[in-house]
C-alpha cells in the first residue's frame, strides 16, 4: 500500500513536470501579452519598461527555469493583468468552484442512486423506461445550452432565481466564504449547481441501473431471499453494498470531471469561481494564470484519482494495490 | 459469401419456392437494428439532419452569410414575422437580421462537418496506436497505453479548452483540439479488441501462412476489431459535436465567418435576458435533435453489434 503510494506520487511529479513543460511552451508561442496589456499609444520606452518588468525579455528557457524555481518556493507566478499572485487569484476563488461541484454531485447522488436504483429493479415498468429515456436526455443536452434556457425560464420568465453570481456569501468556519447558508446564496446557487449535476445524475442513473439489474440474477441475492430477509434490507444492504464499488469510483473520477465542467457553467451563470478565472485568462493571454490554474488541476486530479484507487481496495478488499501496475 | 451462392443456385431452378431471405450477417443487423421502433426514429431525425445539412445551400430560405439579402431592419424579429421579400421568418431573425432557420441549416452543416472529420481522423490516430500497442506490445504498448490512461484521466473539455489556449483559434486548430480529446477512447478500444482476437486461431494461421505482419494487422485483425469500433465512433461524433459548440459557445472555438450552433447560441445569450429567446432556443433545439438522433442510432448499434446478446 505504502509502496503503491509512494511509487504513484512519484509518477505524478514526472507528468505534472511534463505538462507544466509542454503548456509553458504552448503558452509561450501564441500572441504576445504585451499588445493587450499596453495600449497602443504608449512609446517604445514604456513597452520596454514592461517587458522587461513582466519577465518576458529574457530567453525562454530562463523564464521557465525561474518559474520552476518559483514553483519550488509554492509561487507559481504573478498575473499580468492583476499584478498579484497566480496561485493567490486560484486559490481565492477556489470555494466558488468546490462549492458549485459539491452541491452539483449531491444533487446528482440524492437523486440518481434511488432513481437508478428503482429502473434496475422494475426495468420494464413505465417508470423505469421513462427514467432511462430521461437519462438518454441527461447525457444528450449540451451542459450549456440548459444553462440558458434555466435562465430563460426561471429568470426571465417566472423571475424566481437570479441569473447571474454568488449572491450574499456567508464565512464558514470564519474563513471559508459559501453561499448555501443563506437563502440569497442559495437561490443563486440552485440552477448552477442543477445544471452542473445533469450529466452525473444521467450517469449515476445508468451505472446504478446497470450494477441492480445484475446483481438481482446473482446468487447472493437468491441465496438472502431465501433466508428470507425482506426486500428492503436485500435491497438496501446486499444489493446495494455490491454496486458500491462501481459507483464510488465513478463519483470520485467524476468530481474531477466537475471541476473541468464547472468552466462551462460558471461561464453561463458567471459564477466567480476558477473556470471563470481561465476563460478570462485565456482572453487576455494572462499566461502565468493559465499555467497555474492548470497545475492546480492537475494536482487536484492526481490527488483524486490516488483517493479514488485507496478507497476501491478499502471497500473491496479482494482488490490489492499492489498489484496493480502504476 | 456462401449467401449469395446459395440464392444464385436457387435462382437458376425455376421450380423452386419463392426465395426465402437469407440469413447474411448484415441482414440480421440491419433486421435487428429495424425492430427498435425509437431506433428507427432516431435514425428517421438523423437522415433528414443529414440532408438538410447537405442541401442547406438549396433549401435554405436566403443566404444567411450574403450580406446583400441581409437587412438591419429586420433584426431580432420574432418567429413567423413576414419577411420584406414575401417570405416569412418562422423562427425570427438574430442581431443581423438574418434569417435563423437558414442560419440552422448552415450551422448544423459547419457543427456536423467539424464533428465528422475530427472523429475520421481521430478514429485513424486511434486505430493505429491501438493495433500497435496490441500487435507489438513491451515498451511500445506501455508507452501508448500510459498516455492514452493520462489523457483519459482529464475531462476532455478541459484538454480541448488548454489545447486552444496553447494552439490559438481557428478551424483546424479547434479539429487538432477535437482529434487530440477523441484518438485515445479509440486506442484504449481498439487495443481491448485486438488482444482478445489476436489470440485467435485465424491470426494463428496467418502467421503459420508467413503474412507480413501489417496485411496480419490490417486484413485480419482490423476487420475483427471494428464492430465495437463502429459504436465507439457514433458515440464520439456526437461528442465532438458537444464539444466543439461548447468551445464556440466561450468564444474559443470557431471564427465567426464559420457561425456552427454553438456560436449561434453564443450569440443569442446576451438577448435571451431582454426575452428574445429564439436566437438561442433554436440553434439548441437543432443541437440536441442532432446529439439525440446520433446517440439512439449508437445505442441500437451498440446491441445490434454486440456479440454477447446475439440470439
Amino acid at each position: 500500500m505504502l509502496v503503491f503510494i509512494i511509487r504513484r506520487s512519484l509518477q505524478s511529479i514526472v507528468v505534472l513536470f511534463v505538462m507544466s513543460l509542454l503548456v509553458f511552451v504552448g503558452v509561450y508561442a501564441i500572441g504576445n501579452p504585451i499588445d493587450i496589456l499596453i495600449s497602443p499609444q504608449a512609446d517604445q520606452i514604456d513597452r520596454e519598461r514592461a517587458i522587461a518588468a513582466l519577465g518576458l525579455d529574457k530567453p525562454l528557457w530562463e523564464q521557465y527555469w525561474s518559474f520552476l524555481d518559483g514553483v519550488m518556493h509554492g509561487n507559481l507566478g504573478r498575473s499580468f493583468v492583476h499584478s498579484t499572485s497566480a496561485l493567490g487569484l486560484i486559490l481565492e476563488r477556489m470555494p466558488a468552484t468546490m462549492e458549485l461541484a459539491s452541491a452539483a454531485m449531491l444533487i446528482a447522488i440524492v437523486l440518481g442512486i434511488p432513481l437508478g436504483l428503482w429502473a434496475g429493479l422494475r426495468p420494464n415498468g413505465v417508470a423505469g423506461r421513462t427514467i432511462m429515456a430521461g437519462s438518454i436526455l441527461g447525457f444528450s443536452l449540451p451542459t450549456f445550452w440548459v444553462g440558458l434556457m434555466l435562465i430563460m425560464v426561471f429568470s426571465v420568465m417566472l423571475g424566481w432565481l437570479p441569473s447571474n453570481g454568488r449572491g450574499e456569501t456567508t464565512l464558514l468556519f470564519g474563513f471559508l466564504p459559501v453561499s448555501f447558508l443563506s437563502v440569497d446564496g442559495l437561490k443563486h446557487l440552485v440552477m448552477p449547481a442543477t445544471n452542473l449535476a445533469l450529466f452525473n445524475l444521467a450517469l449515476l442513473i445508468r451505472l446504478t441501473r446497470a450494477g441492480a439489474h445484475e446483481a438481482l440474477l446473482q446468487d447472493y441475492v437468491k441465496f438472502a431471499r431465501a433466508k428470507g430477509l425482506t426486500n428492503s434490507r436485500v435491497i438496501g444492504v446486499h444489493v446495494l453494498r455490491n454496486i458500491l464499488i462501481p459507483i464510488v469510483t465513478v463519483i470520485g473520477l467524476q468530481f474531477g470531471a466537475l471541476i473541468g465542467f464547472a468552466i462551462v457553467t460558471e461561464s453561463v451563470f458567471a459564477w466567480p469561481g476558477m473556470g471563470k478565472l481561465l476563460i478570462d485568462s485565456i482572453g487576455v493571454l494572462d499566461r502565468p494564470v493559465i499555467v497555474a490554474y492548470l497545475l492546480v488541476i492537475v494536482t487536484f486530479f492526481i490527488v483524486i484519482n490516488l483517493l479514488v484507487d485507496v478507497l476501491y481496495s478499502a471497500l473491496d478488499p479482494r482488490i490489492r494495490l499492489t498489484d496493480v501496475k502504476g | 459469401m456462401g449467401g449469395a451462392a446459395r440464392s444464385a443456385v436457387r435462382g437458376g431452378h425455376t421450380s423452386a419456392p419463392p426465395p426465402v431471405a437469407v440469413e447474411t450477417p448484415l441482414r440480421r443487423i440491419v433486421a435487428d437494428f429495424l425492430s427498435n421502433p425509437v431506433a428507427i426514429f432516431g435514425l428517421a431525425l438523423l437522415s433528414l439532419i443529414l440532408f438538410l445539412a447537405l442541401f442547406a445551400p438549396l433549401i435554405s430560405p436566403q443566404n444567411p452569410y450574403d450580406l446583400a439579402q441581409l437587412d438591419v431592419m429586420d433584426s431580432r424579429l420574432p418567429p413567423g414575422s413576414a419577411s420584406p421579400s414575401g417570405g416569412t421568418f418562422w423562427l425570427g431573425t438574430d442581431d443581423q437580421g438574418r434569417d435563423m432557420l437558414s442560419a440552422i441549416f448552415y450551422g448544423l452543416r459547419i457543427s456536423l462537418g467539424v464533428g465528422i472529420a475530427s472523429t475520421v481522423l481521430a478514429l485513424a490516430i486511434g486505430l493505429t496506436m491501438g493495433l500497435t500497442a496490441a500487435y507489438v506490445g513491451g515498451r511500445v504498448e506501455m508507452l501508448i497505453m500510459r498516455v492514452v490512461d493520462i489523457q483519459l484521466s482529464f475531462p476532455a473539455i478541459l484538454i480541448a479548452l488548454i489545447l486552444i489556449a496553447v494552439l490559438g483559434q481557428g478551424t483546424g486548430k479547434v479539429i487538432a483540439a477535437l482529434v487530440t480529446v477523441q484518438w485515445a477512447y479509440y486506442a484504449r478500444t481498439v487495443r481491448g479488441a485486438a488482444l482478445v482476437e489476436k489470440r485467435k486461431e485465424y491470426i494463428e494461421a496467418a502467421h503459420c501462412l508467413a503474412l507480413s505482419p501489417s496485411r496480419i494487422v490490417f486484413r485480419h485483425l482490423l476487420p475483427n476489431c471494428l464492430p465495437p469500433m463502429i459504436v465507439v465512433a457514433t458515440v464520439q461524433v456526437a461528442a465532438a459535436i458537444a464539444l466543439e459548440a461548447t468551445l464556440s459557445f466561450l468564444g474559443l472555438g470557431l471564427p465567426i465567418t464559420e457561425p456552427s450552433l454553438g456560436l449561434l447560441i453564443a450569440n443569442g445569450y446576451q438577448y435571451l435576458l431582454s426575452g428574445k429567446y429564439w436566437i438561442s432556443f433554436f440553434p439548441g433545439i437543432a443541437l440536441l435533435c442532432t446529439i439525440v438522433s446520433i446517440n439512439l442510432v449508437a445505442d441500437q448499434l451498440r446491441d445490434v453489434l454486440n456479440p454477447r446478446l446475439q440470439r
